[in-house]
């Protein structure tokens, strides 16, 4: 059935057509089927309501739609009934037939299926009037919802590669390139370079033939927006490659996607097949003499390799270790040739910025970080999800207004931003708006958007250690300063944390930072210090407590805590010694139980069981 | 071991016999024979006229590739940010006094290998594991014996 589109007048005639076959009036249930509703049993879901259709027969003309990530994963398996938009949430195979049958009937809704508010108990019928979505401003992001990734008419419908056909008509590359720095974008994957002026610098370098490269690594741990975009629009990605190639004049593309991600590869596959089949990709596409042609390859499982010059060394099939940049890779790249490396998002964004213009784009967000950008809002928060806000947002609105604050009645702590060359935000911090040199002035991130949230339970010790750790494991060892510089300052946060700290630790953890922000040879050695040196600028009296009292303050560390059991506030029900691995619970039914420490190897199953706060940690 | 360099070669036509593809061609032989023998890397290296150090040098850099055979089910404790704000170190520990293997290791009756991974894009459903791609969210240490009993 696929058409191939010879010219641009085709491919225009051939969205006219698509619109007019879509009645955007008629039933349509889409349910999310990004990774993180398939891990709650989405695919379940779908396959009862194509199960349900198929028996109830008749009513062909619901159309069930599987799409991308919603965003709001907490609350999976999404399911949006159109066009109304009515938003179920937490959705189970046996909801199904009702919610079928209610759409059927054209009207009714599932109460105890709507999003609750926790304050007022009130039920929110539709998905834009949900707090967790009405704050954001899903530009880049919003499609993801509507549209089956796998099937590439969708995205046409919805006004797909209308960006290419304007540059290719309208545009010589000088003016795209112009375009997308007057826009004042900048690179989504960590750094905020305006990605214009890369652009420039890549067309102008002089090479045998130039590479456009899009960098889907996402080695942030706890960030995962480019996973979803990839996922749920992947040909929003295609189609900004192809942009750039025709600005830049490449004629070869590369995606390097990391390993973990099996879906977003066989999505993207199977996007990059359909755009071919219609004649996106390829040579002389829709008459226009541009050439161009995407592979896909699938990163190992190494952090480094995000990093540009490690990145172009593995595609090379070689090991991912960085050089120097005295030559910069738009000069100098993979093959030595001049190579345009962007991040997933950055690259959604240019469809986008092309068709909506400068004047609009630039519109949103602040004076030095313009448009919007996603981020993914986990760890002790009510809403987990990825969010799209405009740069400028404060934490607090983010935090509390779009992610709901934090569960259990827990006191916020920190937000850390920027993954492991970010840091720690304190509360003092709340009211920070959130773009590039705010970030960085108060010694965090960007980064690639992730947005841990810690409360009172979490230790900064712990968090620096863990960062720490990471970047050791992580680390190339090419370079001296990281490779030891790290191995040190995982050893000094170690024994801080089993209470062996000493006096004078925290200078020598200030004096090798300086040294690996001093001299490391890539990013990651160079920014590695910052988890450390923001901990220690607002929590400095954490790892006093834990130095010289041999105390951790947020009853965290293991070492430095103890269980034992409440006697008044114990009934007696045998939930904690029923969980304990270590056999340290003992007592009869009804009596007070008994915990004994020796034995106890502190993996807090008591404390997750017991439902009278009876297991006390002190 | 011959039906193996089959699959070898297979693998070796599909990518083209391209130096490139090296990492590629490790986990296309990854994925069908469950690790990497060092039968097929010599191989790989005679065919490719790749030192076999070299071979190993890839091997070894990249997370994803095992030299030793694999359990007949992995499972990974997700050790991501978000996950480690809620507690997975605890969950690993945990298992790894359950199954007496260390992270990174297979359990003597090869039934089960224990790794970590950094972030599976599922960080709402933290702490998370994922035993051979089947997620298992919101993990506390107490539900673990009962999923363990499944694949036992
Ligand atoms: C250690 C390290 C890891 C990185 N990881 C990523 C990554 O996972 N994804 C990404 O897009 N950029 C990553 N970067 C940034 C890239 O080097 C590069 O700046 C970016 O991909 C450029 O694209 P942009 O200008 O669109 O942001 C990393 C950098 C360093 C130093
Ligand atoms: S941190 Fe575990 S899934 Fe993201």
């Amino acid at each position: 059935m696929s058409p191939h589109l010879k010219t641009i007048s085709e491919l225009r005639s051939f969205r006219e057509n698509l619109k007019r076959s879509r009645d955007p009036r008629s039933p349509c249930i889409t349910v999310c089927s990004g990774t993180g509703c398939q891990a709650c049993g989405a695919l379940e879901v779908l396959e009862a309501f194509r199960e349900k259709i198929r028996e109830m027969g008749v009513n062909q003309e619901i159309e069930i739609r599987a799409t991308g990530c919603h965003g709001f994963c907490e609350r999976g398996p999404l399911v949006v009934i159109r066009p109304q938009k009515i938003c179920y949430m937490n959705v189970s195979p046996e909801d199904v037939s009702e919610i079928l049958h209610q759409v059927a009937k054209g009207g009714g809704v599932i109460e105890r299926l709507l999003y609750q508010d926790p304050m007022t108990k009130q039920r929110i019928l539709y998905e834009e009037e949900i707090p967790f979505y009405k704050f954001q401003r899903r530009i880049v992001f919003g499609s993801n919802g509507e549209i089956d990734p796998t099937n590439i008419d969708d995205y046409i419908g919805i006004g797909g590669y209308q960006a290419l056909e304007k540059v290719l008509s309208t545009m010589t590359p000088e003016e795209v390139i112009q375009t997308i720095k007057a826009s004042g974008l900048r690179g989504r994957g960590g750094g905020g370079f305006p990605t214009g002026i890369k652009w420039e610098a890549c067309r102008r370098a002089k090479g045998r033939e130039k590479f456009i490269i899009c960098n889907a690594d996402e080695g942030d741990p706890g960030a995962y927006m480019d996973r979803s975009l990839l996922e749920g629009n992947p040909h929003s990605v295609i189609e900004g490659m192809l942009i750039g190639a025709y600005a830049i004049g490449s004629e070869e593309g590369y995606v390097y996607v990391r390993n973990e991600y099996p879906l977003a590869v066989s999505n993207l596959s199977c996007a990059i097949d359909q755009a071919r089949a219609y004649g996106l990709l390829g040579r002389n596409i829709l008459s226009s003499g541009l050439n161009f042609q995407i592979k896909i390859n699938r990163g190992g499982g190494a952090f480094v390799c995000g990093e540009s010059t490690a990145l172009m060394a593995s595609l090379e099939g070689r090991v991912g270790e960085p050089r120097a940049k005295y030559i910069h890779t738009v000069e100098q790249g993979l093959w030595n040739q001049p190579s345009n490396l962007n991040n997933v998002e950055t690259w959604a964004n240019i469809p986008l910025i092309i068709n909506r213009g400068v004047e609009w784009y630039s519109s949103i967000g602040t004076e030095g970080s313009k448009g919007t950008k996603i981020f993914s809002l986990v760890g002790k928060i009510n809403h987990t999800g990825l969010v799209e806000v405009p740069m400028g947002m404060t934490l607090r609105q983010i935090i509390f207004d779009i992610g709901g604050g934090i569960p259990k009645n827990k006191r916020f702590k920190a937000v850390q931003t920027g993954g492991p060359s970010g840091g720690c935000l304190p509360e003092a911090l709340l009211d920070l708006p959130v773009d590039f040199d705010r970030l960085q002035e108060a010694g965090s991130m960007m980064g690639s958007g992730g947005m841990i949230v810690m409360d009172e339970d979490n230790c900064m010790v712990d968090m620096a250690r863990y960062f720490v750790q990471f970047l050791e494991e992580e680390s190339c060892g090419k370079c001296t300063p990281c490779r030891e510089g790290l191995y040190q300052m995982g050893r000094i946060l170690n024994r801080i944390c089993r209470g062996e700290g000493r006096e004078g630790d925290i200078e020598l953890l200030e004096d090798l930072s300086l040294v690996m922000l001093e001299s490391s040879l890539c990013g990651l050695g160079l920014t590695a210090p910052n988890p450390v040196l923001s901990t220690l600028r607002y929590f400095r009296d954490e790892y006093e407590a834990h130095i010289q009292e041999r105390r951790c303050p947020a009853k965290f560390c293991r070492e430095l805590i103890s269980f034992s059991i409440h006697p008044e506030k114990c009934t007696g029900c045998g939930a904690c010694a029923k969980v304990c691995p270590a056999q340290a619970i003992t007592g009869e039914r009804k009596k007070v139980h008994l915990l004994e420490s020796q034995k106890c190897v502190k993996c807090r199953a008591c404390f997750e069981a017991c439902k009278f706060d009876a297991v006390i940690i002190s | 071991m011959l039906t193996d360099l089959g699959t070898v070669n297979e693998i070796l036509e599909k990518h083209g016999y391209q130096r490139a593809s090296l990492i590629g061609i490790l986990q296309d032989i990854q994925s069908r024979m469950n690790y990497l023998p060092r039968k097929a890397l010599l191989h790989l290296s005679r065919c490719l006229d790749i030192p076999l150090a070299e071979i190993y040098e890839v091997a070894t850099f990249y997370k994803a590739f095992h030299l030793e055979p694999k359990g007949r089910h992995t499972i990974q404790v997700c050790l991501g940010t978000a996950c480690h704000v809620r507690g997975s170190r605890r969950i690993l520990s945990y298992l790894e006094s359950l199954l007496e293997v260390k992270a990174g290791g297979t359990t003597k009756d090869l039934s089960f290998s224990l790794e970590t991974v950094n972030c599976l894009g599922a960080c709402a459903l933290g702490p998370l594991l994922v035993i051979d791609r089947k997620y298992y969210g919101k993990m506390s240490t107490n539900r673990m014996e009962e999923i363990l009993k499944k694949y036992r």
